[in-house]
């Protein structure tokens, strides 16, 4: 698609009409090729074939077609089975936190009762500038008895917490510090173009705060609760950054805790790359599947709306 | 899906009547209270493992581990500091340039390549336009961890592993900016501007490089803001293309050395003090440009 780039030694003054946007788009699909659609081919490649690579790569390497051998391979494994059950668990607690947390302080935020709008969307989107893994550093001290002086507090107060005996919930605050701000600013800035004149009509025929939330302002930004929804669960499926330093610190969380770190354990340390492609495979499977059925949920429930209005 | 233009806030310039406080109903102070004090909490959390990092780096190892409080018995930010610059050769000022490095220029390229393809999409029509930014736009659903693999392989047939390029260039790739970038090219690229150049005997590219891409400019800082960040923050990638600590980014480095922590505690401090470094530049970019990312985020959201 980006191929006539290279055509031509002679300059021409003018260029024919497919010219310049074909030079503009070059290096982005010719990077897009290079960057994602030929791994998404290699990926599916290795996938079917299985490989050995003794030490570091320089013995001998077998190759030899299997079909869906690795599939079957990952997916009699426990290890990734549980990988995939610590996963949903994950996605169960952290996706409907998350965006309810978002939402809820995105219309708190909108209300004409909020004060210093300014400051608060920076505070609260602050957390996005911090890398994932050093948030995950700071929670991990945070969560760390001795260290923590949250611990600490509770621990003097009576309450004994034990957040690294739990990972799940553990990972799922560190990704709620991360996003929640990020996503509150998407749902906020999406209620602040809702017309001015729909939600006069609204207090015009006397529904109050709430029922204006709920009722007005949540369906009508329906488009960003989906994108959010989908980029949530694209994000959610590669969980990997977060647990890799929990792995430290945290006995329950092993170096397959996810399907991610299952893929890179398999590559890296048992030299397994069909297995990992396979891994890697299913997973980017489901991210489809989900993200497909995320869509048709927010495609559904607009037309339910436009059928009752 | 239609792209529109990035939606401005103007709703809130001639504020709404207040709600008449209906008999029967609790007095508006207190909801306004109430209201206020939810945002103020969920304030503290975002910003109370930020003040944790702050106190924290000012403290020796001692005081780190058995600290329960949050300011130091003794400031020791100084020593943290020299310590950082001693350590392995001040191997952790080489990280932070190669972040630098790999962020600014991947975030340059990258912005330039994506409001490139955006402005096109905006500007040209030509067969098959919209079928090629679907595939642009399924591009931004794929996981990008599931690539890193097959592209280790890959770069390890070219022989590229484990030098600048293998982190370098696939972090130019980002199709939600080119999403991004013809949304804002719908915005701020009037079709009559463009007409003008074009009689006045201006090539294509001259007036896309001299007109187009000027008056996109805010879309082009919100696109780079977006991905220098996504690079700075980026883990994975090169835990899987480096293995050369001397190419290391800031994320990998602190990575590297927090596995050590267990044997030798006195990386503590070091990690802590490194944390706040590598994440200052980030904040001071987010405070300097808030224009720029809620920009962003409100073009990414009318989708």
């Amino acid at each position: 698609m980006a191929a006539p780039l290279t055509e031509g030694p002679a300059p021409r003054r003018r260029r024919g009409p497919l010219g310049a946007p074909l030079l503009l788009l070059a290096p982005f699909f010719l990077l897009f090729t290079a960057c994602t659609l030929v791994p998404i081919g290699y990926a599916i490649h290795l996938s079917l074939y299985r490989e050995q690579r003794s030490g570091l790569g320089f013995g001998g390497v077998e190759k030899a077609f299997t079909g869906l051998g690795n599939y079957r391979r990952a997916l009699a494994d426990e290890a990734f089975r549980d990988g995939f059950l610590t996963l949903a668990q994950y996605c169960v607690l952290y996706i409907p936190l998350m965006i309810g947390l978002s939402l809820v302080l995105a219309l708190l935020l909108d209300s004409t009762l909020a004060r210093a709008r300014r400051f608060f969307q920076l505070a609260l989107f602050l957390p996005h500038a911090v890398p994932g893994i050093i948030a995950a550093l700071i929670w991990m001290y945070l969560y760390t008895p001795g260290v923590s002086p949250v611990i600490g507090a509770l621990d003097s107060a009576g309450y004994r917490i034990d957040l690294l005996g739990q990972p799940v919930p553990a990972v799922v605050n560190i990704a709620l510090w991360e996003w929640t701000g990020y996503n509150l600013i998407i749902f906020f800035a999406a209620l602040q173009a809702i017309p001015r004149e729909v939600l006069e009509a609204a207090v015009v025929d006397g529904a109050g705060p709430l029922r204006t939330a709920l009722s007005i302002k949540v369906p009508l930004i329906r488009a960003s609760l989906t994108m959010v929804g989908l980029f949530t669960v694209i994000g959610s499926l590669q969980l990997f950054t977060e647990p890799m330093i929990l792995h430290d610190a945290a006995p329950g969380v092993v170096t397959t805790w996810t399907p991610n770190m299952y893929a890179y354990t398999a590559a890296f340390e048992r030299n397994d790359y069909g297995l990992a492609a396979a891994a890697s495979v299913l997973l980017a499977l489901t991210a489809a599947v989900l993200s497909f059925a995320v869509t048709r949920l927010g495609g559904r429930s607009a037309k339910a709306k436009e059928a009752r209005t | 899906m239609s792209t529109t233009a990035p939606v401005r806030s103007s709703r809130r310039s001639r504020p709404l009547p207040p709600p008449a406080p209906a008999p029967g109903r609790r007095p508006w102070s207190l909801s306004k209270t109430a209201v206020n004090g939810a945002l103020v909490l969920a304030t503290v959390y975002t910003l109370f493992p930020l003040l944790w990092l702050l106190t924290a780096a000012a403290k020796n190892t001692g005081d780190l581990l058995g600290g329960r409080t949050l300011t130091p018995a003794r400031w020791n930010l100084g020593d943290n500091l020299a310590g950082l610059a001693e350590t392995g050769d001040g191997v952790y000022f080489r990280w932070y340039l190669n972040s630098l490095l790999y962020a600014g220029f991947g975030a340059l390229l990258c912005a330039l390549v994506c409001v490139a393809a955006g402005y096109a999409f905006h500007v040209y029509d030509f067969p098959g336009k919209e079928k090629l930014f679907g595939l642009v736009l399924l591009g931004v659903l794929v996981p990008t961890t599931a690539l890193a693999l097959p592209m280790y392989l890959l770069a390890s047939e070219l022989d590229v592993v484990n030098t600048y390029w293998a982190v370098l260039v696939p972090s130019l790739v980002n199709p939600f900016g080119v999403y991004l970038a013809r949304v804002f090219c719908a915005g701020y690229v009037p079709g009559e501007v463009l007409e003008a150049a074009r009689m006045d005997g201006a090539s294509e590219l001259r007036t896309f490089w001299s007109i187009g891409l000027r008056m996109v400019m805010p879309g082009f800082v919100t696109v780079f803001l977006f991905q220098f960040t996504a690079i700075w923050n980026n883990f994975f990638l090169p835990l899987v293309m480096l293995s050369d600590t001397k190419l290391f980014p800031v994320s990998l480095g602190l990575y590297s050395w927090n596995t050590q922590t267990r044997s030798f505690p006195e990386y503590y401090p070091l990690v802590v003090t490194g944390s706040l470094l590598a994440v200052v530049p980030l904040v001071v970019a987010f405070l300097a440009l808030q224009r720029f990312w809620k920009a962003g985020l409100t073009a990414g959201s009318v989708k």
